[in-house]
């Protein structure tokens, strides 16, 4: 009996020491070097506006990862107004707790351009999300919005059939910002490989659901056979899809749009039949290229303005049948979830 | 001084402009294009600006009294977004709306006796006022700019109710002109306050109650708003209170001054309104029809609008009296 327990006794001394010892040899020098470059770093996000999914979503992953490797995550609301938001981005840069990583949905194509060539003299990496602009970023991470176009103008002329009439309208964003530019030059690029299919319309909501009911109202009214409305952004669409109910076209006009994926403003809808197909952002997946190129950035060591990358998001024009329960992500939950946390 | 009641066919004035321009576009769109005269797209072009019609309505009654409300789109969206938050979050129907008509009391009040009892300009109250709804609900109230209406809540039923085949709000905009006809040109308190918006000095010291009178007209104007608010739900079903930022309350303005109430006060009344919303609505639809970009849209519209003052400025040249009157 002695002689068994000795043996298991040394069998475990010798077990113990086998698997301690490779441990101590393998320490991987990773998690050092990457909690040094990262430790107290300071990140801002500074959206349009703060109210709305696409932004709320981005802040929700985006905190929940800079806070897990020790850094500071900040958000600033300029609500929709350029200048204030230029202000914010101006404070940001030149306060002592100047962030590192500077990221900015930019409101149309030159506003910010000096204000982010300023924050990478100061050190401060550019991250562009969702709205190209006219400046070398670091890094841009968003929507290919002429591809986004093209897939619009697919669904639509999918949505048509061969039998239709072949007239499409289009409910344009504004002239200004490269959202709406870029997705026009997409949805045509299409449409002159089908030249059956015919745009009869093309008024601008300037982002207001009011004023997209009001020209779809008017659109319907001088092409009631049309087949398809491709509307710029689901924040107006509502206003399309009323000017479309109320002239008890329902189920004959194939509404196209496109969205941050959120359920309610998305999902639901191509549920219920309001939408015929929406382009939507794969948002969990656009934080998390957002996350990784921030990472990149700052253990990177190279100084502010020296790379420039593109990471585009992949689209995916979904419709009614192939919406899957986690096609969209849930706004709701975020929100529960975030509640739970304080 | 036949300003208040009938056209007053003798001397040409900026309504009468308006009025030309509005009949001349008309006919222009009905000859050259095609559907514009349609009964739908009449119907259509009456709708679009039922809302800014109505808001202007309220407006009309505070510039009349010599004031302007631009706190009045922030009340419209604040407190429908407000409401529907309300109810989202599952607070009865009845209790919900009894919050919400008590903050619009509120509110309305508040610019009332600011104006009135504390003698700030009201320019400046109401953009503060304005303000401070919006950042308060915003902030405090609601989590996002667009909310819902919920599934088969009678807002959402009261969109989709037609008479003839004609939506809501053009009735709803219809009898709250009739109404602020009726009160304007036939109440006491409704004449009183073109007496107090020509020269409240005078009308105070005849013994009218000036005071009370604006409070009530700060409070008629926040209730003309939650209505609007109301509509805009309906039809969209949903609220976006990113509108507290377009140019909505500059239309509200527009719509009423184009129309010829004067800012200085004392001039004009709901005909006015109609006049200025008949233009914009012809106008817009037209440029739709034609397909017009937003960029060039607001330049014709500007275009106009300055038009209609010059000619004014010339037909009716300014005089001693309106020189030292003044307008905002």
């Amino acid at each position: 009996m002695k002689f068994i327990r000795t043996l298991m006794a040394a069998a475990t001394a010798l077990a113990v020491t086998a698997f301690v010892v490779p441990t101590f040899a393998a320490d991987d020098p990773g998690p050092a070097a990457y909690a040094q470059a990262l430790k107290g770093k300071r990140v801002m996000l500074v959206p349009l506006a703060m109210g709305f999914d696409l932004a709320q979503g981005w802040a929700h992953y985006l905190k929940k990862e800079v806070e897990a490797w020790g850094g500071t995550f900040e958000t600033r609301d300029p609500n929709w107004v350029v200048d204030a938001g230029a202000q914010a981005i101006t404070d940001a840069i030149s306060s002592d707790t100047r962030p590192d990583v500077l990221i900015i949905h930019a409101p149309d194509l030159n506003s910010y351009s000096k204000l982010m060539k300023k924050a990478q003299a100061a050190g401060t990496y550019v991250i562009l999300v969702d709205n190209p602009a006219n400046f070398p970023a670091d890094a841009f991470v968003g929507s290919d919005w002429d591809r986004l176009g093209q897939l619009e103008a697919e669904a639509a002329i999918k949505g048509c059939g061969e039998n239709s009439s072949k007239k499409i309208g289009l409910v344009q964003g504004d002239q200004a910002n490269s959202s709406s530019l870029y997705q026009y030059a997409g949805i045509m690029k299409v449409l002159d490989k089908h030249p059956d299919f015919k745009v009869v319309a093309k008024p601008d909501s300037n982002w207001d659901a009011t004023t997209s009911r009001n020209v779809t109202t008017t659109m319907l009214q001088q092409n009631p056979d049309i087949c398809s409305i491709i509307d710029f952004w689901d924040g107006d669409a509502t206003g399309a899809s009323a000017a479309i109910r109320d002239a008890k076209l329902d189920g004959k006009v194939f509404l196209v749009t496109t969205g941050g994926g959120e359920k309610a403003a998305d999902c639901d809808k191509l549920q219920d039949g309001t939408y015929g197909a929406v382009v939507m952002t794969d948002l969990a997946r656009q934080s998390g290229d957002m996350n990784a190129i921030i990472k990149f950035l700052l253990q990177s060591g190279q100084p502010a303005g020296t790379s420039h990358t593109y990471i585009y998001t992949l689209e995916k024009a979904t419709t009614k049948a192939d919406l899957k329960p986690d096609s969209c992500w849930d706004l709701k939950a975020l929100q529960a979830e975030a509640a739970a946390a304080k | 001084m036949n300003t208040i009641g009938w056209p007053n066919f003798r001397s040409v004035n900026q309504e009468g402009i308006v009025f030309a321009i509005a009949v001349v576009l008309f006919v222009a769109a009905a000859i050259g294009l095609p559907g514009f005269i349609d009964a739908n797209n009449l119907v259509a072009i009456v709708r679009s600006v039922s809302v800014l019609g109505i808001l202007a309505l309220g407006m009309a009654v505070v510039i009349i009294g010599r004031g302007i409300d631009l706190s009045a789109v922030a009340i419209m969206a604040m407190s429908v977004a407000w409401y529907l938050q309300l109810l989202n979050s599952g607070t009865p129907d009845g209790l919900a709306f009894a919050y919400v008509l008590a903050g619009v009391l509120a509110i309305g009040l508040l610019n009332g006796f600011l104006v009135a009892y504390a003698d700030v300009p009201a320019i400046f109250v109401t953009l503060a006022t304005g303000s401070f709804v919006f950042g308060y609900v915003r902030s405090q109230l609601i989590t996002q700019d667009a909310v819902p209406v919920p599934q088969g809540h009678w807002v959402e039923l009261l969109g989709g109710l037609r008479f003839l085949d004609i939506p809501i709000e053009v009735f709803v905009f219809a009898g709250l002109a009739f109404l602020f006809f009726l009160f304007l040109r036939y109440t006491k308190w409704g004449r009183y306050i073109y007496f107090a918006g020509d020269n409240p000095v005078a009308a105070r010291n005849i013994g009218i109650p000036v005071r009370p009178m604006l409070v009530l007209r700060y409070v008629l104007s926040a209730f003309v708003a939650l209505i609007a608010g109301l509509l805009t739900a309906a039809s969209l079903h949903s609220i976006n209170t990113r509108v507290v930022n377009s140019t909505l309350l500059y239309d509200i303005v527009l719509v009423a001054v184009i129309g010829g109430i004067g800012l200085s006060g004392g001039r004009g009344g709901v005909r006015n309104v109609l006049v200025g919303a008949a233009l914009i609505g012809i106008l817009l639809n037209a440029m739709t029809i034609v397909d017009i970009p937003l960029l060039y849209q607001n330049l014709i519209k500007a275009a106009i609008l300055l038009g209609a003052i010059i000619v004014d400025g010339i037909i009716n040249p300014r005089d001693e009296q309106t020189a030292q009157q003044g307008d905002i």
